[in-house]
């Protein structure tokens, strides 16, 4: 068994086992060293144990019997003091000596302690671990006075946690702002008055010149360059951290500001990686866990010696772990010469908000009082997404710019605890919340493992990440930017979409092999994602059943009970007696429980046994009626009102356009489901303005609206264009189909889909282009030849029916 | 005890697929993986009893299609973080026919 010895039984090293526990079957010999007394803690949350908010137990992420459970041989109260890298040994304080094949360094870092005169007495700490806390909350049953020497993220939960204790807390601040390293001025001013408010107070521009001790020993004053003095009992030292990389310094490994490690985490000795805050990565050195998640993840994969994994360096975003004040920074909120600031104040409510963009980019952004939003901009920044469309809009937020389907954080931290977050896998907010409390769980990833929210169509994404942010109050891992499609490669959507888009390929097999994913077969996300790519990038392509959801391989949807309903098609909402009574027949003789008219002007049979479904189509199909697709990801309806054939406000006859439609784009599939609607005048009863393609008659002609979405999250339609004929609206309609099938991600709707890639992109695609437009139609035209056959009667006349038959004894 | 019962044909069960086996007790699900192997687990997810034979087949694993717990063909263990397990039968493949041990 190869032996691995980690030293440092922090969060960064202890990630990276769990990592390669996950990915690997493989046994090791696992030793871990750790200076501190405990199993393996949630560092961050020693504000919140300070400030009383929560106790040691609640923040262990990893208690003893985890170790034993997963034969790893843990040495607390055990320090490294050297590591002998010709003989693979490292010693102990101890004496004794371990060999290793690999061993991982994950020191962490050390509180920077100012080098004045009295640094070094009783009462003088850093804020790092737990024994500071447990000396802190000490301190504070005794003594009044507590001094916090630095207004950083750090000082200031400190600062906070001692003031929670009832101690009279003083922060000594070498500069004017408050974490100036976050902030800009003015939030740091609103930042500074309501720690005021709160009790706190500040000496501001302030330089300590030595610290004063009493009889025993013990400080008792801080005097300050100035010559001014205050009583102090406690001082804490918050001004930095230092990289703790001596060990691996004095054992001829290469260090500079910390251990250098290169994009795989190896140091410069093959056998020897780092992670966390002791590593120096392309220069930077991190001080906060997402990027040290990154790099467990990537360190796990090459300690499995998979080879694969890539650290290419963290963008990072700050949140203050003070309950009830809210702030938040990312990137570069200071601008650069040629970036513009987008400012929001209201000095009133405490709110202040500033953007800066530079080329339509977010680069950075700083938010005080309202800070609901942060996790949007930060993923715009991240992406690099284009705001240009959204500019006017952007201050005020994802809730008025239109989203993923879903609405703002004030939404999530208002919803009930027994609100559903993941409609997919019915997962509510309660059970995201006390996972993420009692499991420690950091990532979205984390989340998706252990609640399965967020893990199947991914609409709810935002929710979770969101919900993550509030629940753990202060810093979370944000899922890297860059995100694979699963855990099978680490390729992107937009990768894998491109890649098929470019070569060709017969089947998701031949994908996953020539873009080397792990799995040879996928898995349950990428394969029907794969597959949906292939067939939308090649009319030609075979489908794959058994790359599609059951609903979709079933052509039914799947109800919570096993059953499923039967949605059969009605063309624009138009239908006729031989149909209504063909649906009534079918019910009797099924004895089918309940019959609904839909939402898009249909009716719903609910409750078929699975072997009796190819028995209902055969008898549908005998009176005309055809799948309407209600269970897929493809076309499902075109709404139509009454129009000009009996409305007498009618311009158009909306239901003629809608039947003519419906019949032009049933059955093709589509990235996400797909909603048409065709009003015969402005009155829209149709309620065209939140479909995904909405036409709506004016005298002239027709309108054309795009990205419209019912559901959670109304997006209301971007006016497309006006046109005169009908032929023209037709044409759009297909050339938008197209665009959407060719160039969206799957299960991303259309609404997302323009919010992503911008309603100008769509309108110099179909607009502004004339001939792209006439292409796309009959690229569309083409793809539908191969679709447009009825799946239930195909079904009904056997196809695939070793789905149907149930083999009894 | 073991009691041999020939269920199907190998090639009636798709690749990546499953059948259903009804017997009067219980409801089992044979699923062909695609290096051909044939594995048959009790047709009811650990989790909240939804129906295995419909889901998404990939190595010797089977995603449930209610809530999307990966069920493992080989011992019927709920895969990740998810807890539970799920009864399995052994299997045989004899001249193209499929049995199994009930
Ligand atoms: C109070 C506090 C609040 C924080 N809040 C946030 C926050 O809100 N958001 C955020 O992103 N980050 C926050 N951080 C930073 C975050 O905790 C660190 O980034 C993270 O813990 C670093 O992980 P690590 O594994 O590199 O180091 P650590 O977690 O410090 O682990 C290193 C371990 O190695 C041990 N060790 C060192 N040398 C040896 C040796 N020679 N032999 C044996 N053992 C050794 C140390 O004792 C320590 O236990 C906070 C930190 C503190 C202290
Ligand atoms: S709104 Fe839709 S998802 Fe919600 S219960 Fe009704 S049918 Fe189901
Ligand atoms: S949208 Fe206009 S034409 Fe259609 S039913 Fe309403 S009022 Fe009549
Ligand atoms: S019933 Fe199978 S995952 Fe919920």
């Amino acid at each position: 068994m190869k032996k691995i010895v980690l030293i440092g039984n922090g969060m960064a090293g202890v990630r990276t086992l769990e990592e390669l526990f996950k990915i690997t079957e493989e046994k090791f010999d696992i030793t871990v060293f750790g200076s501190e007394p405990y199993g393996n803690y949630n560092r961050i949350m020693l504000s919140p144990v300070l400030a009383g908010e929560k106790t040691i137990d609640e923040i262990m992420i990893n208690d003893l019997d985890w170790y034993k459970d997963n034969d790893i041989t843990l040495h607390t109260d055990s320090t490294i003091t050297s590591i002998n890298r010709s003989s693979k040994t490292v010693i102990d304080d101890k004496g004794n000596s371990y060999g290793y094949d690999k061993l991982l360094i994950a020191t962490g870092s050390n509180p920077f302690i100012l080098p004045i005169e009295g640094h070094d007495l009783d009462g003088v700490i850093g804020f790092r671990d737990i024994a500071d806390v447990d000396q802190m909350i000490d301190a504070a049953k005794n003594h009044k006075n507590a001094i916090v020497i630095g207004g950083g993220l750090l000082g200031l939960e400190a600062a906070n946690g001692l003031m929670k204790q009832g101690m009279n807390v003083t922060v000594v601040h070498l500069l004017a702002d408050l974490m100036e390293m976050q902030l800009d001025s003015t939030a740091s001013q609103m930042l500074l008055t309501s720690l005021r408010e709160r009790g706190m107070s500040f000496k501001l521009e302030a330089q300590t010149q030595k610290l004063i001790a009493d009889d025993s020993g013990r400080v008792k004053q801080i005097e300050f360059s100035d010559e001014s003095a205050m009583d102090a009992d406690l001082v804490v030292m918050a001004v930095g951290i230092r990289p703790n990389f001596i060990l691996a310094q004095e054992s001829g490994i290469h260090c500079e500001r910390g251990i250098v490690v290169d994009d795989t985490m190896l140091t410069f000795d093959p056998s020897i990686y780092a992670v966390g805050e002791c590593i120096q990565h392309r220069g930077l050195c991190y001080g906060l866990v997402a990027p040290l998640f990154e790099q467990a993840k990537v360190c796990a994969n090459h300690l499995a010696e998979y080879g694969i994994g890539m650290y290419e360096g963290s963008v990072t975003s700050t949140k203050l772990k003070v309950t009830g004040i809210d702030l938040f920074s990312a990137g570069n909120f200071k601008g650069t010469e040629n970036s513009e600031d987008l400012v929001f104040q209201d000095v009133a409510r405490g709110v202040y908000k500033k953007i800066v963009i530079e080329n339509d980019i977010i680069i950075g952004s700083v938010m005080y009082g309202d800070t609901i939003d942060g996790s949007w901009y930060f993923q715009l920044m991240k992406d690099e997404n284009n705001i240009a469309d959204m500019r006017d809009r952007l201050l005020f937020g994802q809730a008025h710019v239109g989203d993923s389907g879903h609405g703002p954080l004030d939404m999530v931290a208002a919803m009930d605890d027994s609100a559903e977050i993941c409609g997919c896998n019915g997962v509510c907010k309660g059970d995201i919340v006390s996972a993420i409390n009692e499991k420690n769980l950091f990532t979205l990833e984390d989340v998706r493992a252990h609640t399965k929210a967020s893990s199947s169509c991914g609409s709810c994404t935002g929710l979770v990440e969101q919900l993550i942010a509030t629940t753990l109050g202060g810093e979370y891992s944000e899922s890297p930017k860059k995100k694979p499609i699963c855990g099978c490669t680490e390729n992107t959507k937009q990768e894998v979409h491109d890649f098929i888009f470019k070569n060709d390929f017969d089947t998701v097999f031949e994908v996953f092999a020539k873009m080397d994913w792990e799995n040879a077969d996928g898995c349950h996300v990428c394969r029907p994602e794969v597959n949906y790519y292939l067939l939308a990038a090649n009319p030609d392509y075979e489908d794959d059943a058994q790359s599609r959801f059951i609903n979709e391989r079933s052509h039914g949807n799947i109800q919570k009970d096993g059953t499923y309903s039967v949605v059969p098609r009605m063309w624009g909402g138009v239908t006729t007696p031989l149909e209504l009574r063909t649906i009534a027949d079918v019910v009797d003789k099924f004895n089918i429980p309940t019959m609904k008219v839909t939402g898009g002007q249909r009716i719903d049979l609910f409750g078929v046994t699975k072997e009796d479904l190819p028995k209902v189509w055969k008898d549908l199909g005998a009176g005309g009626l055809v799948s309407g697709h209600a269970y897929g990801k493809s076309l499902r309806t075109v709404k139509t009102c009454a129009g000009d054939t009996w409305c007498r406000f009618g311009t158009k006859d909306s239901m003629g356009m809608g039947v003519t439609l419906e019949k032009m784009t049933w059955g093709s599939w589509m990235p996400h489901k797909f909603k048409l609607a065709v009003s015969g005048c402005p009155r829209n009863c149709a309620e065209a303005t939140i479909k995904d393609f909405g036409l709506v008659a004016v005298q002239s002609g027709w309108e054309l609206h795009v990205g419209g979405n019912g559901g959670i999250k109304v997006r209301v339609t971007d006016l497309l264009t006006r046109v005169e004929s009908d032929e023209e609206a037709i044409e759009y309609v297909g050339a938008y189909c197209q665009l959407y099938r060719e160039d969206a991600l799957y299960l991303e709707r259309t609404a997302p889909w323009i919010d992503r890639v911008g309603l100008s992109f769509v309108t110099e695609q179909l607009v502004d282009d004339e001939a792209n437009r006439k292409a796309l139609h009959a690229r569309f035209l083409v793809s539908q030849l191969k679709t447009q056959n009825d799946p239930w009667k195909e079904r009904a006349e056997g196809a695939q029916n070793h789905q149907f038959e149930v083999i009894t004894q | 005890m073991s009691s041999w019962k020939e269920v199907v044909a190998l090639d009636d069960i798709p690749v990546l697929g499953s059948r259903v086996y009804r017997t009067d007790d219980q409801e089992i699900a044979v699923f062909r993986t695609r290096d051909d192997s044939v594995f048959a687990i009790h047709n009811l997810c650990p989790h909240k009893g939804g129906m295995l034979s419909e889901g998404i087949v990939y190595d010797h694993k089977v995603t449930c299609p209610l809530h999307n717990w990966v069920i493992s063909l080989e011992d019927g263990e709920a895969q990740g973080a998810d807890e539970g397990s799920t009864a399995c039968f052994e299997t045989k493949v004899e001249s193209g026919k499929v049995y199994i041990n009930l």
